[in-house]
């Protein structure tokens, strides 16, 4: 569905991806785990068109991508940004009718809603509130359910658990996985490895602008240098 | 009316114009601008060359000096909007500078000496229909479905990327058409004046205008007609404390935006509707006192 190849991105001087490829295949959950500054948010940046690579080719569902962010959105790639970003001032009802701002079909928007809603019981309750008044976990949820307005097919998600309490990474890993049965496929990025490798079909591992380690989540979560690296006390803990 | 009152409320309707389209881009996009008198002059000077030299009647000067402004500030908008908040507001300051000196250093349009001998063909009549016309137009536009994402794009640019926003194309609107009514107050200030000059138009004008907006109110248009009305009339009204006019007009400002942080209608907007409501909701506390007061009668 979505194939990088050789992908280069650089903040100037710095080179922040250093010839990443990848791909993500129809219905599969893929997760990309990393170190703080690996480049995983620059490479969902990259792919949703925030971020001009210096090369590399990029193709989503067999043509090559669009070259700007709206255009991307429309083609079907739906980005859950870092930090939610939620547009502070507007009703929760109002964010996510923004989600659906490309589309026309008014009758399949009405019952995206009812799906967003039956899926994040929360929203429901508080529509009418504005969404800067919410909880971080609720902010979240909001941006993943204004991304799920968009209809597109894949879904970016960049680091949906930072700076949420445990019990609130749990129900997002569970939302994740409701979103993956309602047909989407899942790109995520995660510093929360331990979570990230139990919920994704396949993996990457990316070191310094490179990928350093592919293959099937639980493979990769075996790994003795990936469990060393990243797993660490939490693999221990957690079995 | 004597002249003098008709000279202020003439040069408040000029100035309203110029306000508005920078409400647009400032209030509404979330855009600062400290170059928008570089488009008043690019207005004034192309309007003055199609009445004077040309010959041709006011209107077309005056939508002249609209297409110029616009299609300026369309080459700027393309070099610039890509860049962030504060580099976007010095490249505006530079390109204010740099079309005043060059106007300064060109000659043939009369140079730093100035240009006199322009019709006086800017009336209180074709300045209030314009004022309306502008009100009238921004109000549909910021309504619109592009007035939404141009607040979208001020609330929350990368949101509204991910929504689908092309938040370029809607800066770039936002830009050109506060040009474009930039270009016209140039035009009518010019045939008001019956001469221009380069210094008209400097930086210090630009910011004059942004602080109409910023004390008017962000994202309210009765705001900037009540700030470019206010600031107008306010220096003349001071004109009584002589030297010390611009030091109370300085702390005036200063104070009232202490007082009202959001500037005069900071997010609401003045119209029939908005009135009726807040009249309703008057009665209806009046209402409730009363029968408060009843029914505590009634229980004695």
């Amino acid at each position: 569905m979505l194939n990088v190849e050789n992908l280069h991105v650089a903040y100037g001087g710095i080179r922040a991806l250093k010839g990443v490829s990848l791909r993500v295949e129809e219905g599969e959950i893929v997760t990309i785990i990393g170190a703080n500054g690996a480049g995983k948010s620059t490479l969902l940046n990259a792919i949703s068109g925030f971020l001009k690579p210096a090369a590399g080719t990029m193709s989503f569902k067999g043509k090559p991508l669009g070259r700007r962010p709206d255009i991307i959105v429309r083609d079907g790639i739906c980005h859950v940004p870092e930090g939610r970003l939620v547009f502070a001032n507007l009703s929760v009802e109002n964010n996510l009718a923004m989600g659906a701002y490309l589309r026309n079909d008014k009758k399949a928007v009405a019952a995206d809603l009812e799906r967003v809603y039956s899926l994040f019981p929360r929203l429901a309750e508080r529509s009418k509130q504005s969404a800067g008044t919410l909880s971080g976990g609720e902010q979240q949820m909001l941006a993943m359910g204004r991304a799920l307005m968009t209809d597109g097919d894949l879904v970016l998600m960049d680091e949906p658990s930072l700076g949420l309490a445990p019990l609130l990474v749990q129900t997002v890993f569970e939302i994740i996985g409701e979103i993956h049965k309602l047909g989407k496929t899942i790109l995520l990025v995660e510093q929360n490895a331990f979570r990230a490798l139990s919920v994704a079909d396949r993996a990457y591992v990316l070191e310094q602008g490179r990928i350093v380690k592919e293959g099937k989540a639980s493979d990769v979560a075996a790994d003795p240098a990936v469990r060393d690296s990243y797993l660490g006390a939490e693999s221990k803990a957690g079995g | 009316m004597s002249s003098y009152l008709e000279g202020i409320i003439m040069l408040s309707g000029i100035n309203l114009i110029a306000v508005l389209g920078l409400s647009l881009l400032t209030g509404f996009a979330g855009l600062f601008s400290f170059g928008h008198a570089g488009f008043m002059a690019i207005g004034a000077y192309s309007a003055a060359i199609c009445t004077t030299i040309f010959k041709l009647p006011f209107f077309v000067g005056i939508a002249a000096a609209a297409a110029a402004a616009a299609g300026a500030s369309w080459l700027i908008g393309r070099a610039t909007l890509r860049l962030k908040g504060d580099y976007f507001c010095i490249a505006t300051l530079g390109f204010g500078e740099a079309i005043r000196l060059i106007l300064d250093n060109f000659q043939g349009l009369g140079g730093a000496r100035g240009w006199p001998g322009i019709p006086p063909h800017t009336t209180l009549v074709n300045i209030l229909i314009l004022d309306v016309i502008g009100v009238v137009l921004l109000a549909n536009l910021v309504r619109s479905r592009h007035g939404r994402n141009m607040i979208a794009v001020r609330e929350e640019e990368l949101a509204a990327q991910v929504a689908g926003i092309n938040t370029f194309k809607y800066k770039m609107l936002a830009l050109v058409v506060s040009a474009a009514y930039a270009g016209v107050a140039g035009a009518l200030l010019g045939h008001y004046m019956t001469f221009i000059q380069p210094k008209m138009f400097s930086m210090v004008k630009s910011t004059e205008l942004t602080i109409i907006v910023i004390f008017g109110g962000l994202g309210s248009i009765s705001g900037s007609v009540l700030g470019a009305v206010v600031l107008t009339f306010l220096p003349e009204l001071l004109r009584a404390v002589d030297k010390w006019r611009l030091v109370v007009y300085g702390l005036a400002v200063i104070g009232i935006m202490i007082g009202r942080p959001r500037g005069l209608m900071g997010g609401f907007e003045l119209t029939p509707k908005s009135v009726r409501a807040h009249f309703a909701r008057l009665r209806e506390a009046k209402a409730a006192r009363a029968d408060q007061a009843a029914e505590e009668k009634g229980g004695l």
